[in-house]
């Protein structure tokens, strides 16, 4: 809500400045966000006339006017303007004018002829866009024929004023008027309102009642409906400082008529539907609900649709307009119109909200009803309205006001213990204060056993229960005041749940890894598990959508992570960046027969690229093997050491080089390098691994607390073994059966050496181990291990047809 | 023999003098004091020398034997460590080349801001509660006193799944969940941090976005503690001097409601182009939970009162970090993600 400063002082003495209004109204919960002085650097430019324009000599395109800024001296300006005649008024901006655009207007000449100023269009003078026919937009401005000639442009245009910028709460309804906001000023600086009389001239020979009767069918959809009607005006366009307060609000003036409904609209925050009378078949309103595919041309010319549930302004035969939200354009007032019938009404605030969401059409009409207007004030904006229109369209009025008033308003009372204030604002306020604060809002306040019984306005629908009161006098009271203290009472101790603990911890270790942590989208593009590989019967494909997506590339919640670290890895490779490790940690949601779908927390990590080389490191690609590493540690670093990888499948992935995560006879995750195809699909130069984990599922796994071990006593021995097995064997089996035949004083095995080349057989590898022996209770023989590496050489022979490679 | 003696000592002296390597005084060594050495093949004729004498010659001898054993070892030492500086030397590095770095990731700086801002609520007695990011029309709005057809919807352009059924527009459907469950427990003191999505993609936008919602409920809290806690918080999170305002602000689901403010971080509230020459930057939503939601939740608003508030991580962080533009978070461009 826009609204003028000008306007606000006819309702309340205001001696603040606009920028202290403003700060003081956004401390009072009118959040002000910008106070704008309409003339900001508009600095000489006048009205003038053009006396005569001719051509170019040296342009086309360019005219040579004479012009006079003061209806004596004569200048000579050079435009480009085509919508201009002899004898326009029209702005002009002389030598060193400025104008809001930040330009500086010169003395010069423009194709060999001297120019002394400009002629400006609406735009230059920075009138906001929409709000003037195009042609004075981007054109001259052209104004009308009696205006004072030489006087400054601001004056004309009634640009001494400031708009504030209102941020309006959605529950301040009220607001949307200036009278609300006057309210507000006056209960802000311990003011009266002012209540300007309207005062009515009415035709007594003609009764309203003999031109229209109101007949209203839906009752609970409208409160309300009176009318008004002004018979024999003049349309014509309204006068300038009407216009300029209308554009200040950002609504376009369109003609006397119309421009008066959305002053008073502006005004009192009621709005008002001008008819042309004439257009109305058979004297009669009708409001009643649509029937179902009934169709109405709107205002805006569009052919709408209606549904049963709607409300409709009709006349004797038709739909005249959508209540509340817009006018039909068969009854709309145009130049022609003689006869005018004003609606004020009130219409059911959810019903309208509805209606104007399923047309989506919103208009300044429907954005007030559906926040509620004050039911006992239709009546006075006819009225007001009324008045205005004969003072600028002329007309006379017909007797009376048809007032169908069919739901009474009810006041609310409520009851406020001054008790209860304290206990929730942690501050105590005298009985005295509370009672002013309401009474300088409007409130009717009385005592009662104690507490205050209070009587709530007829515009404020949001204050229905005692925390509303108590958050009017914390604001009027000033939330300044209130001091600041620490929660009193029972000691809590803040704390992580063990997967909140897991979480950050594997982010820590991951980080440590090499890894960085990125946030991407819950949201994914379908075709994703095309690119995935992942085929046609998946559950994965078995998505949430959302019903309103951004686009289709965001339309569907993922079931799968990795490919949003791929588009990451892809993104950071366009732009040169080519060593990729990442990580996210975020959920992935799959449908459940539930309402709402199961969200679990997963682990994706991509690496893709390449460390570049440096002075003392070579050049580095990531592989299967890094990956799989940094997952070793990062289980072993958590607590999870029983770990085991197995060779495993997966159509994402590469099928020679993938493998399974378990954990206590579960799977919990695969890691691999990318399927070719994959890479293919999301142009990924490099081959890329990944890895995705299912968190949730280790969440509920015990971690054991480590239990130390006694450091050992007796010294360890290491041994050498290296054997060749044919390629297909698989290491972890060798490490597993040398383990098992190595027994308790094997400590640890591992591999130290793989090998296929010259000296050993085609199809065939070595591969060496490290065997350290070491026992709690002696220091072992020379004897005793090499009857260990026999056994273990015996082992590898039998299980693996294992030879010891000389 | 006396003079021999001392002649040979004087010869030892100067050749242990010149010599330069350890290899040759290895050999002087060997030459005077070794087992063929001078001094022992000139004592080999001490039986020639009158045996009065003998214990003077005896002793002369050994004080020779014991200075040149002392050069010897003086000398030692001066050479080993000549060769050592000389070995240093030769050794020297460029202590400008970059080291051997191991590779070392970064966190999201997200997840930076929403760590430091937990481990302040943490130390202010909350826990860190989580909920779904999918969520019930219920939870996300008619529980928060939103009930359908409320204006106040239009605040949070929803994305639907279906009719009942979205993704939650902010983290204080958490609030009501965790009402619920700890019934008729008090106090609950948490906080939750997670992912909200609204309809709107653009320069200041982001369709998902990071927020915290707060909660305190007791049998009596007020306002007063909450003007306290967000303060405490405030200055934690940006410096003792941070001022602090509220401002009555409304939301469906606290009342009294407050937005919260700081004074700039940028210009320190002298006015600059971040907060739009006001000095103040808005960083939270505030208030008292409406007796609606307490009372939904389970808890009678006569015997419960508490304060919630919810803050954008975004927006902290790009005060913080000084960002001025939203959609890096999400681009993670790693240029950008490594600065933190």
């Amino acid at each position: 809500m826009k609204v003028s400063y000008n306007w606000l002082r006819e309702f309340v003495d205001i001696e603040l400045s606009p920028f202290e209004l403003a700060d003081k109204l956004t401390m009072f919960g009118i959040a002000v966000e910008n106070v704008k002085y309409l003339g900001e650097n508009i600095d000489n430019v006048v009205v003038g006339k053009i006396l005569s324009i001719n051509c170019h000599p040296n342009a086309d395109k360019l005219v040579i006017c004479q012009v006079t800024a003061d209806g004596k001296n004569r200048l000579q300006i050079v435009t480009g303007a085509t919508n201009i005649s002899e004898g326009d008024i029209v702005p002009v901006a002389l030598d060193g004018a400025k104008l809001p655009n930040g330009v500086t207007i010169k003395k010069a000449k423009l194709r060999g002829e001297v120019s002394n100023g400009m002629l400006c269009s609406g735009e230059e003078l920075g009138i906001e866009r929409g709000m003037l026919p195009d042609d004075q937009q981007h054109g001259i401005m052209t104004l009308p024929s009696d205006t004072e000639l030489g006087i400054d442009i601001k004056r004309y245009l009634h640009f001494d004023d400031y708009v504030l910028d209102l941020d309006l709460t959605p529950n301040r309804g009220d607001c949307l008027s200036v009278v609300g906001v006057a309210r507000e000023v006056a209960a802000l600086l311990g003011k009266k309102i002012k209540t300007p009389e309207i005062v009515l001239e009415e035709d007594n020979s003609a009764d309203i009642n003999d031109f229209i009767d109101v007949d209203i069918q839906s009752k609970d959809l409208c409160y309300r409906y009176a009318c008004r009607l002004i018979k024999g005006v003049k349309i014509g366009k309204s006068p300038m400082w009407m216009q300029q307060r209308l554009i200040a609000a950002g609504i376009r003036p369109i003609n006397n008529v119309v421009d008066v409904t959305n002053y008073v609209m502006l005004e009192l925050g009621q709005p008002l539907h001008a008819f042309d009378y004439k257009k109305l078949s058979g004297s009669k309103i009708i409001v009643r609900n649509a029937c179902d595919d009934e169709k109405i041309v709107t205002l805006d010319g569009v052919e709408r649709s209606l549904t049963e549930d709607m409300l409709l302004i009709c006349d004797a035969k038709s739909p005249v307009a959508v209540a509340g939200v817009m006018g039909g354009l068969h009854s709309e007032v145009s130049d022609e119109t003689v006869d005018i019938l004003i609606e004020s009404a009130c219409f059911n605030a959810i019903n309208i909200r509805r209606t104007s969401k399923k047309l989506n059409l919103r208009s300044e009409s429907s954005i007030r009803f559906e926040k509620g207007v004050d039911v006992t004030g239709c009546a006075k904006a006819a009225d007001r309205a009324a008045e205005l229109i004969q003072k600028l369209a002329g007309g006379s009025l017909a007797k009376g006001i048809v007032d169908r008033y069919v739901k009474k308003y009810e006041e609310k009372v409520l009851v406020l213990r001054p008790s209860r204030v304290e206990h929730i604002l942690g501050v105590s306020i005298e009985k005295q204060d509370m009672k002013g604060i309401l009474s300088s809002l409007e409130f009717k306040v009385e005592d009662e056993d104690g507490n205050l019984k209070v009587t709530v306005p007829s515009f404020r629908h949001d204050v229905t229960m005692e925390i509303d009161l108590i958050e009017e006098i914390a604001r009027a009271y000033s939330y300044d005041k209130i001091p600041e203290t620490l929660i009193y009472g029972i000691t809590t101790h803040g704390s992580l749940n063990q997967k909140q603990k897991l979480i950050s911890e594997i982010k820590n270790i991951l980080v440590g890894c090499g890894l960085t942590e990125v946030i991407t989208y819950g949201f994914i593009d379908p075709n994703t598990f095309d690119k995935m590989n992942i085929p046609s019967d998946s559950k994965l494909r078995d998505v949430l959508k959302l019903q309103n997506p951004l686009s289709e590339e965001q339309s569907v919640m993922r079931t799968v992570l990795v490919p949003n670290l791929l588009e990451v890895a892809q993104r950071n490779h366009n732009r040169s960046v080519h060593d990729v490790a990442i990580f996210e940690i975020g959920r992935v949601f799959y449908k459940t027969d539930d309402v709402l779908p199961d969200e679990r927390t997963v682990l994706a990590v991509v690496l893709s690229g390449r460390v570049e080389k440096t002075w003392n490191e070579p050049l580095y690609e990531y592989d299967f093997y890094h990956l799989k590493g940094i997952i070793e540690v990062l289980f072993e670093k958590i607590g999870l050491k029983d770990l085991y990888f197995e060779k495993h499948s997966d159509p994402s992935f590469h099928p020679g080089r993938t493998c399974s995560l378990n954990l206590r006879g579960k799977m919990v995750g695969v890691l691999g390098e990318l399927h070719p195809d994959v890479l293919e699909n999301y142009k990924l130069p490099y081959r890329a691994v990944a890895c995705k984990i299912d968190l949730s599922s280790l969440f509920d796994m015990k971690i054991k607390t480590p239990k130390y071990k006694k450091l050992p006593k007796f010294p360890p021995v290491e041994r050498d073994l290296a054997v060749v097995v044919e390629k297909g064997v698989a290491s972890q089996e060798l490490i597993n059966s040398v383990r098992k035949a190595g027994g308790r004083i094997l400590k640890s095995a591992y591999v130290f050496d793989v090998y296929s080349g010259e000296q050993v057989p085609d199809g065939y590898k070595s591969i060496a181990f490290k065997l350290i022996f070491q026992a709690d209770d002696r220091t072992l023989t020379d004897k005793e291990i090499s009857k260990k590496v026999d056994q273990i050489l015996n082992a590898l022979e039998k299980g693996f047809k294992a030879k010891l490679r000389g | 023999m006396k003079d021999e003696l001392l002649e040979i000592g004087k010869k030892a002296k100067e050749e242990i003098e010149k010599i330069s390597n350890l290899e040759g005084l290895n050999n002087l060594r060997v030459k005077y004091l070794g087992k063929r050495g001078e001094i022992t093949s000139i004592l080999r004729g001490i039986s020639n020398v009158e045996p009065q004498k003998r214990p003077e010659i005896g002793a002369i001898a050994n004080q020779i034997r014991a200075e040149i054993e002392e050069l010897i070892e003086k000398k030692t030492k001066a050479l080993k460590e000549e060769e050592k500086n000389k070995r240093m030397l030769e050794e020297t590095i460029d202590v400008t080349l970059p080291g051997k770095r191991c590779a070392f990731g970064n966190k999201h700086p997200l997840t930076k801001i929403l760590e430091e801002i937990q481990s302040i609520f943490l130390g202010l007695g909350f826990s860190v509660a989580e909920g779904p990011e999918v969520e019930t029309d219920y939870y996300n709005f008619e529980a928060l006193n939103l009930p359908k057809d409320h204006p106040a919807r239009d605040m949070q352009d929803t994305f639907f799944i279906n009719s009942e059924v979205l993704l939650r527009t902010h983290t204080s459907p958490v609030q009501v969940r965790v009402m619920e469950k700890a019934y008729p427990e008090l106090p609950v003191k948490i906080i939750c941090p997670g992912k909200v999505y609204r309809r709107d993609d653009d320069a200041t936008h982001s369709p998902m976005f990071t927020q915290v919602e707060g909660l305190a409920v007791d049998k009596r809290i007020t306002f007063s503690d909450l003007k306290g806690t967000l303060s405490k918080f405030v200055q934690i999170m940006f410096g003792e001097k941070t001022k602090v305002r509220f401002r009555p602000s409304f939301f469906p689901f606290t009342e009294p409601s407050a937005e919260v403010d700081i004074s700039c971080v940028i210009c320190a509230g002298k006015g600059c182009r971040v907060c739009g020459n006001t000095g103040w930057l808005e960083i939270l939503g505030a208030g008292m939970v409406h007796p609606k939601v307490l009372e939904m939740s389970g808890y009678n608003p006569e015997e419960a009162a508490g304060f919630a508030f919810g803050m954008g991580v975004e927006r902290i962080a790009m005060l913080k970090y000084g960002i001025d533009d939203l959609r890096l978070f999400y681009d993670n461009d790693l240029r950008f993600l490594k600065q933190f």
